[in-house]
């Protein structure tokens, strides 16, 4: 066989699967958008309109919630590159070869542990009668906005740790010595040699971080007591309202963020290690 | 390397911080399933196996398992043939576009899961509805499948990037034709890449919720979905708690099984 008639073969099945399926069902998604529900039969009509989008705009709820998860997602993001950067030098600069693969297999670990389970465990952490309140004596964070973001924090943490963790792999040693050869102290290499080395991969982490936090209702249900993010909106539409066309429309708003938010980390050179 | 005591000292106290935060919920979790009171107190009043026994023939439980069962092992092989054919085409050979290639792998992980659910929910309704497509469990499966082919992908990229040509090179020299050079050099270099991406594959479809919910209708119940709506019943609290610490402990085996046979460390979903 020709190498050109190979390399069709190769790529036919996967980009007939990725192209037609997947991009295919947002291009649907995208039209759906603009569907109407018939307010008597409850049935999807696919004829073409603006009213989702100008509901959307309009009613103020919306923009609210999506504010709402847009900080939740840019602070959980934080939170998260607050906890890996150290972790990720300690595992990269201190730790020996041996503790490293240790290191490197204990942060990865968590991360195939149950997704539900580990949310449900910050429900019995921050529950009324549970070991936060038990420890801090009756201080806890209840259901509600702050447990969604530790949560979440804490269920994303592994994806923010490990390209960092590359990334400080990849800066040489020799460098951050320089550094301290000249005299500058720990804080001045951290902030000045290290973290403008990384910064790519910090980017590439938080768009992990950012997109799962922008894409999840479970956490919030589980965690949240009544707090609304965008994804329960749209869960919502769809299941409770059985509204198609609007959950569709409302998607439009994490998709939209997601783009805006790997245009900016392309910038950045994030995006060439995803 | 050489850095001054007091980094060394602050670095280290993050990392033991931050390995105690991720490992004290899970620690929590495998507790709370021996605990002996039905509702949920800390510290637990006392110990108890008998959750255990309970769960063992929860029939709800174990039907949701074979389901998730079933489901991750089908979206393991398409996403394990579909990765695959990805990684060879991109570090094989030179083409237009092969960058777009990377960039689609990656995008039914990077997009939030509720647009990806979204999408494939509209598509299997408003479209393919008509033509006789009901939500079931092929749907569940083509939706894992689609987030599931990155994880193949990377696997068996960075091992073929690792190989290089040349040991391929040299079987050609030496008169294989190109069956012979696959099955002989290619395939035996790149076995422990594909059995570690099968494995990640599994466990990222096993434990998928948020897609799942939009492609599964109401016949299919996987195990996620099973301990979600059982999450919230009380008299259920106790099984669930057991079905979470077998759960919160099996994770150690993708990350064990994916180690042993990539040596390539890329147990990250990323």
């Amino acid at each position: 066989m020709r190498p050109g008639a190979r390399l069709a073969l190769l790529l036919s099945v996967p980009l007939l699967w990725l192209v037609v399926m997947y991009l295919g069902s947002i291009a649907v998604m995208l039209v759906s958008a603009f569907w109407t529900v018939n307010d008597f039969t409850g049935a999807v009509e696919q004829t073409f309109t603006f009213d989702n989008i100008r509901r959307l705009v309009t009613e103020p709820l919306f923009a609210t919630v999506a504010l709402r998860t847009i900080l939740v997602a840019l602070g959980v993001t934080v939170i998260d590159a607050v906890f890996a950067i150290p972790m990720a030098l300690f595992m990269s600069k201190v730790a020996s070869p041996r503790l490293r693969l240790g290191l490197l297999v204990a942060v990865t670990t968590p991360l195939w542990a149950s997704y539900l389970v580990k949310a449900y465990a910050w429900r019995t952490l921050v529950a009324p009668n549970g070991p936060i309140a038990f420890i801090t004596g009756g201080n806890t964070p209840g259901y509600g906005l702050a447990a969604t973001v530790i949560t979440l924090a804490y269920l994303w943490l592994p994806y923010m740790i490990i390209p960092i963790y590359a990334g400080f792999d990849r800066v040489s040693d020799s460098l951050v010595e320089a550094s301290f050869d000249l005299g500058a102290s720990a804080w001045r290499t951290i902030r000045s040699v290290a973290l403008p080395l990384v910064f790519p991969a910090i980017a590439a982490g938080s768009i992990f971080t950012f997109s799962l936090t922008l894409g999840d209702y479970i956490a919030v249900g589980i965690v949240g007591g009544k707090t609304q993010l965008l994804a329960n909106v749209i869960y919502g539409q769809l299941v409770t309202a059985n509204n198609q066309p609007f959950a569709a429309a409302l998607s439009l708003i994490p998709l939209a963020a997601i783009v805006l938010y790997l245009f900016a980390m392309r910038r950045t050179g994030a995006l060439e290690k995803v | 390397m050489k850095l001054p005591a007091s980094l060394r000292v602050t670095l280290t106290a993050c990392m033991v911080l931050g390995l105690v935060v991720l490992y004290v919920p899970l620690i929590l979790i495998v507790l709370n399933s021996f605990n002996s009171s039905r509702t949920f107190g800390f510290p637990p009043p006392g110990l108890t196996l008998d959750w255990w026994q309970k769960a063992a023939s929860s029939s709800g439980a174990l039907s949701a398992l074979g389901t998730s069962v079933v489901a991750g092992l089908c979206a393991m092989v398409i996403a394990l043939v579909l990765g695959t054919m990805a990684a060879f085409a991109v570090q094989r050979f030179e083409f237009f576009g092969r960058s777009t290639i990377s960039f689609l792998v990656v995008l039914p992980i990077t997009l939030p899961g509720i647009v990806t659910g979204i999408a494939l929910n509209a598509t299997f309704v408003q479209v393919l509805g008509p033509f006789g497509v009901a939500l079931g469990l092929a749907t569940v499966i083509i939706g894992h499948a689609t987030f599931c082919i990155v994880i193949v992908y990377n696997n068996v990229q960075a091992r073929l990037r690792r190989m290089g040509t040349s040991l391929e090179e040299a079987s050609a020299d030496l008169g294989a034709n190109g069956w012979q050079t696959f099955w002989r050099v290619t395939f035996p270099g790149v076995r422990g890449a594909l059995v570690a991406g099968a494995v990640l594959a599994f466990a990222l479809s096993f434990d998928e919720i948020v897609v799942t919910t939009f492609t599964a209708g109401p016949a299919i119940q996987t195990l996620p979905l099973w301990i979600f709506s059982n999450l919230f019943r009380p008299n259920q609290a106790p099984v669930v708690n057991v079905v979470a610490a077998v759960l919160a402990v099996v994770a150690v085996v993708p990350v064990w099984l994916a180690q042993r046979f990539s040596g390539d460390s890329t147990t990250s979903r990323v």
